[in-house]
């Protein structure tokens, strides 16, 4: 059972009539999660808000809040002798401070390209003379499928398998907007697939204790508008809760066997992110039980000096602070061809989507 | 990086399962997702299921779209 082309795009007019109706002041709203950021430019949501109704992204690209100490830290295992990196696609092109995966794998470096954390473990069991490093990229909804790899190498005691682990919470990031004194969001889109995995709790806090609307939220353009609907609707009755637009995914507990898996091999730490600095309880580390699969303990690593890449703006692209267009290099000297930024690479980060679907070309500018 | 597709199962054996996904088969785990069984829809996330998807809720929030989508047509 599916909606006709006719009935969705009554539906969708039905959602932004009502948007339009209720958009009585100036309101911002963050997408937080990259997938809606590149649905919300794909299906022209956009262009059907009123410009009362500013959309803007938040830091939940992972390639993007991954600072550039962990490219170096990378690049550095991928130096080391008779090492394989096994890697997401979108980490190669990601400028590090002086290098990228790319440009080390041009000069011969082994790095390939995995679709599932569960590859490199393949990897590994056909190069029993190498060391094949993960890394470890992305929120709950990838943290799970690599602490489950970390198990299974175990199992299959595998001793040349490792992971290079730059996960993250969206929650902590959440909260450091909001705790931000220049941020002034009025309303959160919430990424559906970590709340999957974590369930509905550990977001209600953005409604029960900041007094902010929030709605966790699917991938289709009538989820998006639907839920952008809901905020608004919040947003003129002043009465901000935590909404599940989302439910035929989203389960108010989540995904225990999931969120198991996760708690047994990591434990959360603070980390860095680009743009934000140190988040506390941000990270996730192995767990003492597991730490011997930690890479950057088991490998002899020589990093560069690392640095943020000079006048890129990303920090406040994930903030929410400008819109990609704001950024100086922005379609000039920062293209996803040439990219300066992480927020560039990545096809969910900011700057790509605003890059690819128009160069911000549409009504707000 | 996130993106998760829809996919049903069809086949399963201990915690590895086959998932048709738009009439692509392919192997997914079913660690992080147990209980599924042959003939649900879950999501798969590198190369993961990571939750099953709601058949009741997904017919609901369409008949939800539909209602919208009369309510718009008669105004
Ligand atoms: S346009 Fe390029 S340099 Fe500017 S913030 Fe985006 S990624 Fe960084």
């Amino acid at each position: 059972m599916r909606l006709t082309v006719e009935e969705t795009g009554r539906a969708a007019r039905f959602f932004a009539d009502g948007i339009k109706r209720m958009a009585s002041r100036p309101v911002r709203i963050m997408e937080v999660c990259g997938t809606h950021t590149v649905a919300i430019f794909r299906a022209g949501i956009r262009q059907l808000l009123p410009p009362e109704v500013e959309l803007v992204s938040g830091p939940g690209c992972p390639v993007c809040v991954t600072p550039n100490e962990y490219i170096d830290t990378a690049i550095a295992c991928s130096r080391c002798p008779d090492t394989v990196i096994a890697t997401f696609g979108d980490m190669l092109r990601v400028p590090g401070s002086q290098s990228s995966l790319m440009a080390e794998k041009a000069q011969g470096a082994d790095i390939r390209i995995v679709y599932s954390p569960l590859d490199s473990l393949r990897i590994a069991r056909e190069n029993p003379g190498k060391k094949v490093v993960f890394l470890a990229v992305g929120f709950e909804t990838t943290a799970p499928t690599a602490a489950a790899t970390v198990l299974q190498a175990e199992q299959q005691g595998l001793e040349n398998f490792f992971v290079l682990s730059a996960h993250k919470l969206a929650p902590p990031a959440l909260k450091a907007i909001l705790a931000a004194p220049d941020s002034r969001i009025d309303g959160f889109l919430l990424p559906g697939h970590t709340a999957a995995i974590s369930g509905l709790a550990p977001y209600r806090f953005v409604a029960e204790e900041h007094r902010v609307p929030a709605v966790v939220t699917g991938f289709e353009a009538l989820d998006i508008l639907q839920a952008i609907y809901l905020l608004l609707k919040q947003i003129a009755a002043g009465q901000p809760v935590l909404v599940n637009q989302y439910r035929r995914v989203v389960k108010s507990a989540g995904n225990p066997a999931a969120m198991r898996v996760l708690n047994q091999v990591y434990r959360p730490v603070d980390t860095v992110w680009r743009g934000f600095g140190v988040i506390a309880g941000s990270g996730l580390r192995l767990t003492a039980a597991y730490e011997r699969y930690d890479a950057a303990a088991a490998l002899p690593l020589v990093k560069a000096v690392s640095r943020e890449p000079a006048g890129c703006r990303c920090g406040e692209v994930l903030r929410g602070l400008i819109v990609p267009a704001g950024c100086p290099h922005f379609g000039q000297s920062c293209t996803p061809e040439h990219p300066v930024g992480a927020c560039m690479v990545s096809v969910e980060g900011a700057c790509a989507a605003w890059y690819k679907y128009g160069q911000g070309r549409w009504h707000y500018e | 990086m996130c993106l998760a597709v829809p996919a049903k199962i069809i086949d399963r054996t201990e915690f590895m399962a086959t998932v048709d996904s738009d009439g692509v088969t392919r192997q997914v785990s079913l660690m992080l997702l147990p209980d599924a069984a042959v003939g649900d829809y879950v999501l798969i996330h590198a190369g993961f299921a990571i939750q099953s998807i709601d058949e009741e809720e997904a017919k609901r929030t369409l008949e939800l779209f539909k209602e919208i989508e009369r309510y718009a047509a008669d105004s």
